[in-house]
């Protein structure tokens, strides 16, 4: 599989993704995951600074669905980004996701979020859609960072 | 004839730096660090990152230095930034750039921020130099 990383961080292209993870994955292509980014040109042409020379494709959810086979077969090492839960788990309904992992990467605190990590803030939607995911084969857990323990989707509800 | 405002100046970055750059500074330059508000990403959403930074920087000219281009302090400057004729980024903030600010606010903004993008540029060398 040509997608090395799928994350949640309301970030998305940032330092801890550039240089944290893209130090290790060496990602030759975003692939940025937001229905109102992908009609935005301004915000688009600031995430591109941050992504130096790599390439950066931003598309909404729908657009993203139909081409998730395609980028799972490129040759472009890619790191896939979506800002929120609900986005990811758009993305993977019918399936699109299954047998995939899951990084969640950086969720602040907002109303109705409870901490479950010092980088993490879930809303009981989020959970829900989290546990959807689980149930449909995708691996879900949290890692800010590759040196920082990887915590699993059952300890992070608490199951 | 009024003389122009002085520029204000936000240092925004990742954890501690933001206020260990300032307290440099204040070492070098005594008060005149007082013209540096430091602000930290630390446990902020990007949204009240952007938040935080127009509440510091108000309506006058205001100089937003941020530590790395990549970076979620950087994209909040630039957010906040956006569409204001009297607000500035400067990414890759450090000493020597702070220093030079802190001694020159009262220059208009169009040529304070290339001057400082110099002294930042300037103060970076490898020692010996090579040909």
């Amino acid at each position: 599989m040509s997608i090395v990383l799928h994350r949640v961080d309301e970030r998305l292209i940032h330092g801890q993704v550039v240089l944290g993870w893209g130090s290790q994955l060496r990602p030759e292509r975003y692939l940025v995951v937001d229905d109102d980014l992908s009609t935005s040109e301004w915000e688009q042409d600031l995430y591109r600074l941050g992504a130096g020379d790599t390439e950066v494709v931003f598309t909404s959810v729908g657009e993203a669905r139909a081409a998730y086979p395609r980028w799972r077969e490129d040759a472009p090492r890619s790191i896939l980004l979506t800002r929120d839960v609900a986005a990811m788990g758009r993305l993977a309904d019918g399936g699109t996701l299954r047998d995939a992992k899951v990084n969640l990467g950086g969720l602040h605190h907002g109303p109705g979020r409870r901490e479950v990590l010092t980088y993490l803030h879930l809303s009981p939607e989020d959970e829900e859609v989290l546990a959807a995911l689980d149930a449909a084969g995708v691996e879900v857990s949290a890692q800010d960072l590759p040196d920082a323990p990887r915590v699993s989707l059952k300890s992070l509800l608490g199951g | 004839m009024s003389e122009a405002p002085r520029v204000r100046g936000i240092v925004v970055g990742h954890g501690g730096m933001a206020q260990g750059l300032i307290d440099a500074v204040r070492r070098i330059a005594g008060s005149a660090a007082d013209a540096l508000v430091p602000l930290s990403n630390e446990g902020m959403s990007p949204a009240e990152l952007q938040t935080a930074l127009n509440e510091i920087a108000g309506t006058g000219p205001t100089i937003v230095f941020a530590d790395l281009i990549s970076g979620s302090c950087a994209m909040a400057a630039m957010v906040s930034c956006r569409g204001s004729d009297c607000r500035s980024v400067v990414c890759g903030v450090n000493l020597p750039i702070l220093l030079d600010f802190v001694f020159h606010q009262d220059m208009p903004m169009s040529e304070l921020v290339p001057r400082l993008v110099g002294k930042g540029r300037d103060g970076i060398r490898a020692l010996p130099e090579t040909a």
